[in-house]
C-alpha cells in the first residue's frame, strides 16, 4: 500500500486514473473522440489509455463531432458506456443537435425505456489568448437542457472521484475540465492551494454535493471549476483585509446542491457568484434566482453580486482577455465593494 | 438473393398490415381536428382530437421496410425517422403499444411521452428520431457496440433522401466504412424532402452514388418493389453480418400522403399520386402471387381482413388505455 496521505497528482492524471480503473473494472467502458488515442488527448485527458487498453477501447475518430455524439448515443443504447471526448467545449456547437435533441432527451422521450450511460468530456476555459472559439466555458448551456448532468471539477481529488461517478451514472454526463487546472506544463495556472490528494484506490464522489473550500462568516463566494481557485486566492487577500469569505464549490451544476448554498448564504448574508461562463441567463443568474426564491429562509445583508463574462465574446489580445474574464483581483474588489453596500 | 415463397408471403402480409394501418390512422387522425369540433376561427387544430400532433404516414414506402426487415434477426436494430411506421411494424414493434403511444396513452411504448416521431421499443430494438438525419450515426454506434461485444448483430439506418444531405449522413458513412461496421444505410427516395423535390435538393440522381465516396458498396433499387429490395438488402445485410462492412442502398418509394396530414401539397404536380398508385407495389405483388398460384382471391381477402382485425385490436387497445397521470410530465428526465 502506498501512503495515501502524500499521494498528490495533477488533474489530468487523476482524471485518467479514474477512467483507467473503471475500464479495468467494467469491460463496457470505452473512449472515443478527437485525438484520444496514442497522443492521449491534446490536454492529456486520456493519456496512457491507448497503450494500456488498445485501439478497440480507445478510439481516435475523424473530426466529425455530430458523428462522434451519434455513435456514442447508439453505443450507449446498446449497453456500452462510452466516454466521448471533443477536445474543446466550443466544438459542441458543431454537434449540439445530437446533444440537445437526442442524447439529453432519449430517456425522457422513451418514458424511461432507454437509458444512455455515457460521458461527454471537453476542455473549457480561457486565459491563453486562444480567442472566442477556443476559450469558452459553456457549462450553463448544458445545464439549461433537461436530461444532462453537468460536472466541472475544480481540483484533482474531485476530478477523479467525479469521473468515477460520471462513468457509473446511467445518464449522459457532461464532464468539463478547465485547461488551466489540468496541470499541463504548457499552460499558466492560478497559484492557489487546491486539493491534489488523489488516493490510489477507486472512489466515487456523489453528484449534487457541494464542497466548502474555505469557511468564512462575512460573504459567500461561489465559483465553479477554475473560478474556485481564483476565489481561493481572493479569499486570502480578503482575509488580510479583515473580510472573512466562505468559498463554496458546487462541483456539479446538475444536480445542484441548493441546500449547501442556502446554508452558507444563511450564515454570511452576502453572496457573490463568480463564473467564467457568460453572465447573461446562465449559472450566475440561476443561483441568484435560487436565493431570491428563498428569501423567506435566507436574510441578505447586501444585494447579490455576479461576476462573469458580460455579454461579449472572448477577445484574443492578452490585456483584453484578462479584462473580459473575471480574475482574482476582480473578486477582491467586488467583495470589498459589496461589504460597503447595504439593502435599502 | 431471391425471396422464398414463405418470405414473399410474409412481405405481402406485412405490407398489407402497414398500408391498412396507415390508412386507418389517416382517418382516425382527423377526428376532432376539424370545425365545428375545434375553436372558432381555426380551420384545423393540430393538437386536438385523440391523435394529437403532427402525423407523417408511410403508405407507399412499404417495400423498403419489408424487403429489409425480412432479413433481420434477434439482436438486429433499426434506427428510424419521423416517417417510420412501416419499419416499426416490419421490425416487429408491439403494435398495440405503438398505437397507444401515437394516442399519447400510458400504455404506449414511451408512456405517451414520445409520440409518433419518437417510438422506442428496446425489446424489438427499434428507435427513431424527429430530427432529419440524426439517427444515422446512432445506428453506426449500435453497430460499433455489436462489433465490440462480438455479436453478429446488424444495425439498420433507415431515412429519406432528404437526410442524405445532412452532415450526419456523411460523417456516419465515413466512420462506418473506416471501421468496417455492421450497418446498412437504407435511403428511401420518396421524391420530396417536405416540399422540396430531390432534383432541387440533391446533387446526385441516386444517393447510392455517394457510396463510392466512402469506399463502400452502393446499390440503387430503381423499382418500388419488395422483391428487388429483398434481394439487395439480403446481400448487404449478409455482408455486414459476416464482417464485410457497411452498404448504402437507395430504394425508390412512393409517398402517397403529404409530408404531414393536413399538408395541402401545392408543390405536387396534379395527378402524381394517382399515377404512382397505378403502380402500387402491394397490388402488383398480389397479382404476381395470384399468377404464381401462391394465393387466390379468398386468401387475399383473408389477409386483408386479418390485418384489419389486428389493427382494430391495436386501436381499441390505444383508445381504452388511460392518459398518464399529470405528475409523469415531471418524471424520467433522468434514469436512476
Amino acid at each position: 500500500m502506498s501512503d495515501n496521505s502524500i499521494r498528490n497528482k495533477p488533474f489530468h492524471q487523476a482524471m485518467t486514473e479514474a477512467i483507467s480503473q473503471e475500464m479495468e473494472r467494467d469491460d463496457s467502458v470505452l473512449c472515443l473522440g478527437e485525438d484520444v488515442g496514442p497522443i492521449g488527448g491534446v490536454f492529456q485527458s486520456t493519456a496512457g489509455l491507448h497503450a494500456r487498453f488498445g485501439e478497440e477501447r480507445v478510439m481516435d475518430t475523424p473530426i466529425s463531432e455530430t458523428g462522434i455524439m451519434g455513435v456514442a448515443l447508439g453505443a450507449a443504447a446498446e449497453g456500452l458506456r462510452p466516454i466521448a471526448e471533443l477536445m474543446f467545449v466550443d466544438f459542441m456547437g458543431v454537434c449540439f443537435g445530437q446533444i440537445m435533441n437526442e442524447i439529453a432527451k432519449v430517456h425522457y422521450m422513451s418514458g424511461g425505456a432507454v437509458k444512455l450511460p455515457m460521458v461527454i468530456t471537453a476542455s473549457t476555459g480561457g486565459g491563453f489568448s486562444d480567442a472566442a472559439q477556443h476559450s469558452q466555458t459553456l457549462h450553463g448551456l448544458f445545464a439549461h437542457v433537461p436530461g444532462l448532468k453537468v460536472v466541472a471539477p475544480s481540483n484533482p481529488h474531485d476530478a477523479k472521484g467525479l469521473m468515477t461517478t460520471a462513468i457509473r451514472d446511467n445518464n449522459p454526463v457532461v464532464y468539463l475540465f478547465h485547461k488551466a487546472l489540468m496541470g499541463l506544463p504548457v499552460m499558466g495556472y492560478v497559484d492557489a492551494e487546491i486539493d491534489n490528494h488523489v488516493p490510489q484506490e477507486q472512489y466515487a464522489i456523489p453528484f449534487g454535493q457541494a464542497r466548502t473550500v474555505r469557511e468564512g462568516t462575512d460573504i459567500t463566494i461561489i465559483g465553479l471549476s477554475q473560478t474556485v481557485a481564483k476565489a481561493v486566492v481572493a479569499g486570502h487577500k480578503l482575509a488580510e483585509m479583515g473580510i472573512s469569505a466562505e468559498i463554496l464549490d458546487p462541483r456539479t451544476l446538475v444536480p445542484f446542491d441548493t441546500e449547501a448554498l442556502l446554508e452558507s448564504v444563511g450564515k454570511t448574508g452576502r453572496l457573490m457568484i463568480v463564473d467564467e461562463d457568460y453572465l447573461n441567463f446562465g449559472m450566475t443568474g440561476e443561483i441568484t434566482a435560487l436565493i431570491a426564491e428563498r428569501l423567506d429562509r435566507v436574510a441578505l445583508k447586501a444585494p447579490v453580486r455576479r461576476l462573469g463574462i458580460p455579454g461579449v465574446s472572448i477577445p484574443f489580445t492578452r490585456p483584453l482577455e484578462l479584462a473580459a474574464i473575471p480574475q482574482a483581483d476582480d473578486i477582491v474588489n467586488a467583495a470589498v465593494e459589496l461589504m460597503k453596500t447595504h439593502l435599502r | 438473393m431471391s425471396a422464398s415463397q414463405e418470405q414473399k408471403l410474409w412481405m405481402y402480409k406485412t405490407m398489407v398490415l402497414i398500408r391498412e394501418y396507415e390508412e386507418h390512422l389517416a382517418t382516425a387522425y382527423f377526428e376532432g381536428k376539424l370545425p365545428p369540433a375545434i375553436q372558432k376561427g381555426l380551420a384545423f387544430d393540430l393538437g386536438a382530437g385523440p391523435v394529437p400532433g403532427e402525423m407523417h404516414l408511410s403508405a407507399g414506402q412499404e417495400p423498403a421496410a419489408v424487403g429489409v426487415c425480412a432479413h433481420l434477426k434477434e439482436g438486429d436494430s433499426v434506427w428510424g425517422t419521423h416517417r417510420t411506421h412501416h419499419f416499426a411494424i416490419a421490425h416487429g414493434v408491439d403494435l398495440n403499444r405503438m398505437t397507444a403511444e401515437i394516442y399519447g396513452k400510458v400504455d404506449g411504448l414511451c408512456r405517451g411521452k414520445g409520440g409518433h416521431m419518437h417510438l422506442f421499443d428496446p425489446k424489438a430494438k427499434f428507435a427513431c428520431t424527429g430530427i432529419v438525419g440524426a439517427g444515422i450515426p446512432q445506428a453506426v454506434g449500435a453497430a460499433l457496440a455489436a462489433k465490440r461485444r462480438g455479436e453478429n448483430w446488424v444495425a439498420i439506418a433507415e431515412f429519406g433522401e432528404g437526410a442524405a444531405n445532412q452532415g450526419a449522413f456523411h460523417e456516419a458513412l465515413n466512420m462506418a466504412a473506416l471501421w468496417q461496421l455492421p450497418v446498412v444505410f437504407v435511403c428511401q427516395d420518396n421524391y420530396y424532402g417536405i416540399s422540396t423535390s430531390k432534383a432541387r435538393s440533391t446533387s446526385v440522381a441516386s444517393v447510392a452514388d455517394r457510396a463510392s465516396a466512402y469506399n463502400m458498396p452502393g446499390i440503387a433499387i430503381t423499382e418500388n418493389d419488395p422483391e428487388a429490395v429483398f434481394s439487395a438488402a439480403g446481400e448487404a445485410i449478409e455482408r455486414a453480418r459476416n464482417g464485410g462492412g457497411p452498404t448504402l442502398m437507395e430504394a425508390k418509394v412512393f409517398r402517397y400522403y403529404g409530408h404531414y396530414q393536413g399538408d395541402q401539397e401545392v408543390y405536387r404536380p396534379k395527378g402524381e399520386v394517382e399515377a404512382l398508385k397505378a403502380q402500387d407495389p402491394i397490388a402488383r405483388l398480389a397479382k404476381k402471387l395470384k399468377r404464381e398460384g401462391v394465393l387466390d382471391d379468398d386468401q387475399l381477402a383473408d389477409i386483408k381482413s386479418g390485418a384489419l382485425t389486428r389493427i382494430d385490436e391495436a386501436f381499441a387497445f390505444a383508445r381504452q388505455s388511460e392518459y398518464p397521470a399529470r405528475e409523469e410530465a415531471f418524471q424520467h428526465a433522468f434514469a436512476d
